[in-house]
């Protein structure tokens, strides 16, 4: 229970802030220097990954550590959908946060870790509100949305978004009956529905992730609720890592503010190259639902 | 009436809202500093210390917050707060330098190291407060003036010096209202 608090508390602190792919340290310390309140230390950036067509795994756990010892701010790291193993690896190594993602080939494709047996925090990806309730009740510190990793396309992040903000909606004008209903279609508890109800929001925190790649898209998913942005290649992948790490942080802060958007929106070279949806071989967001 | 500021740059400071509500004052995010004129108090909250520093000073809001500190404007800071409140930090001169402490950060160590504590604050009459320590500066050194409130082992964890406070686990994770009440009267 204590653990619970303080692993639900720790997700409150990224808040209003983004979280960063880096590949190394250089980069980790790019990224910090650029505002960075995390990074997820991971050996190819889901664009990479995609590219690659590989089976993708947890990155080096040498690796993972070179980037704890860079920078200050905390280091979140992958582990494969279902495998429990690589999770307790990190455990081990001290990261601070771990991602049971999608980005990664699952390991598991009817269960994923029961995170409730865990010190670490987990965060989860969900495209819809049984996903996110799901993930929460196996133990999940954190959720984003899936998005589509990799693709510099926010289109998906926005569907998933907008789905968990509408069906949470939806259940203020649902009645007892129709709460333990869709409790059961979803596979929760029904306290954790109506919680989710009386709340009127998830009851963690809920990022944005899965094709960020400017600091537009960074601003319109603040605008449609998101608590914060996981950038994933956007920024390595884009002409001036640097700059456009820093104004996706801006963004983010001034969301708000249309004037300073512009100012913050300047010169910053190219975006990362995107993807339509429709040219994808692979749909990482069906992955572990 | 009284309008408290919550550093609004990165972190937990919506957290603070409903302790404000239940306080019945209002509230104000700030984020420039055009907002720091406009409020009575401020709250900095926890978050990353590193990113709420870097923006303070590239919003050129860290000299007219100086100032308003150095003014009387009470203020209080939450973790990342009460490092950026620091006049020393890991060995290096701290970003407001409004109190007179030395702090080390990330002193417990990574996340599953952070913990709940029971701490006794005879201040506010509090015995066996859950005081939520996540990735925890240590405060190393106060300085002259400074009272300490309540403790951690032999660690300071919340001081004052006059109308600036700082705590270094998160009261505003707690449901109830003491430390709002206390810094409401400061």
């Amino acid at each position: 229970m204590a653990r619970e608090k303080i692993n639900k508390g720790f997700a409150e602190m990224f808040k209003n802030g983004v979280i960063m792919d880096v590949t190394t340290p250089e980069q980790a310390r790019i990224a910090q220097e650029a505002g960075a309140c995390a990074v997820m230390a991971l050996e190819r950036v889901p664009a990479d990954i995609r590219k690659d067509g590989q089976v993708a795994r947890m990155s080096d756990p040498a690796m993972i550590q070179a980037i704890m010892d860079a920078v200050s701010v905390p280091v979140m790291a992958k582990v494969r959908i279902g495998h429990f193993m690589e999770a307790r690896i990190l455990e081990a190594i001290g990261v601070d946060f771990v991602d049971e993602s999608e980005v990664l080939t699952p390991a598991d494709e009817s269960r994923h870790v029961e995170k409730h047996q865990f010190k670490v925090p987990f965060v989860c990806g969900a495209r819809n509100l049984g996903e996110a309730l799901r993930r929460i009740n196996e133990g999940a510190a954190m959720i984003r949305t899936k998005g589509e990793a990799g693709t510099g396309n926010i289109v998906e992040a926005v569907r998933h978004m907008r789905a968990i903000n509408e069906e949470i909606d939806a259940l203020k004008g649902f009645d007892e009956h129709q709460l333990i209903q869709l409790a059961g279609q979803m596979r929760v508890p029904v306290a954790l529905v109506k919680e989710t109800r009386d709340l009127g929001r998830l009851s963690v925190v809920n990022f944005a992730a899965g094709g960020v790649a400017t600091p537009a898209d960074a601003a319109l998913m603040m605008a449609l609720g998101s608590d914060g942005v996981f950038v994933g290649s956007g920024v390595f992948k884009s002409q001036n890592p640097p700059k456009m790490a820093h104004a996706i942080v801006q963004a983010v802060i001034h969301y708000q503010d249309p004037a300073r958007l512009v100012e913050i929106s300047k010169n910053l070279g190219t975006a990362m190259i995107g993807l339509e949806k429709e040219a994808l071989d692979i749909k990482m967001a069906e992955r572990g639902v | 009436m009284t309008v408290v500021g919550l550093l609004g740059l990165q972190g937990a400071f919506l957290d603070h809202i409903p302790h404000l509500k239940r306080c019945a004052v209002s509230y104000r995010i700030v984020r420039d500093s055009m907002a720091l004129n406009a409020i009575d108090r401020l709250i900095i909250p926890g978050g990353e210390s590193t990113v709420m520093a870097k923006f303070l000073e590239e919003f050129d809001m860290l000299a007219p917050l100086c100032r308003r500190i150095r003014e009387g404007l009470p203020v209080w800071g939450v973790c990342a707060g009460s490092i950026l409140l620091a006049e020393q930090v890991d060995g290096n001169a701290g970003s407001l330098s409004a109190l007179p402490i030395s702090v080390t950060r990330n002193a417990y160590g990574r996340q599953i190291a952070s913990s709940v504590h029971f701490i006794d604050i005879p201040v506010m009459k509090q015995e066996r407060y859950p005081a939520v320590f996540i990735r925890a500066p240590r405060i190393d050194r106060v300085g002259e003036g400074v009272t300490v409130h309540a403790s951690r082992g032999n660690d300071p964890v919340f001081i004052q010096k006059e109308k600036i406070m700082a705590t270094t686990f998160h009261p505003e994770l707690n449901q109830d209202d003491c430390f709002h009440d206390y810094f409401l009267k400061v």
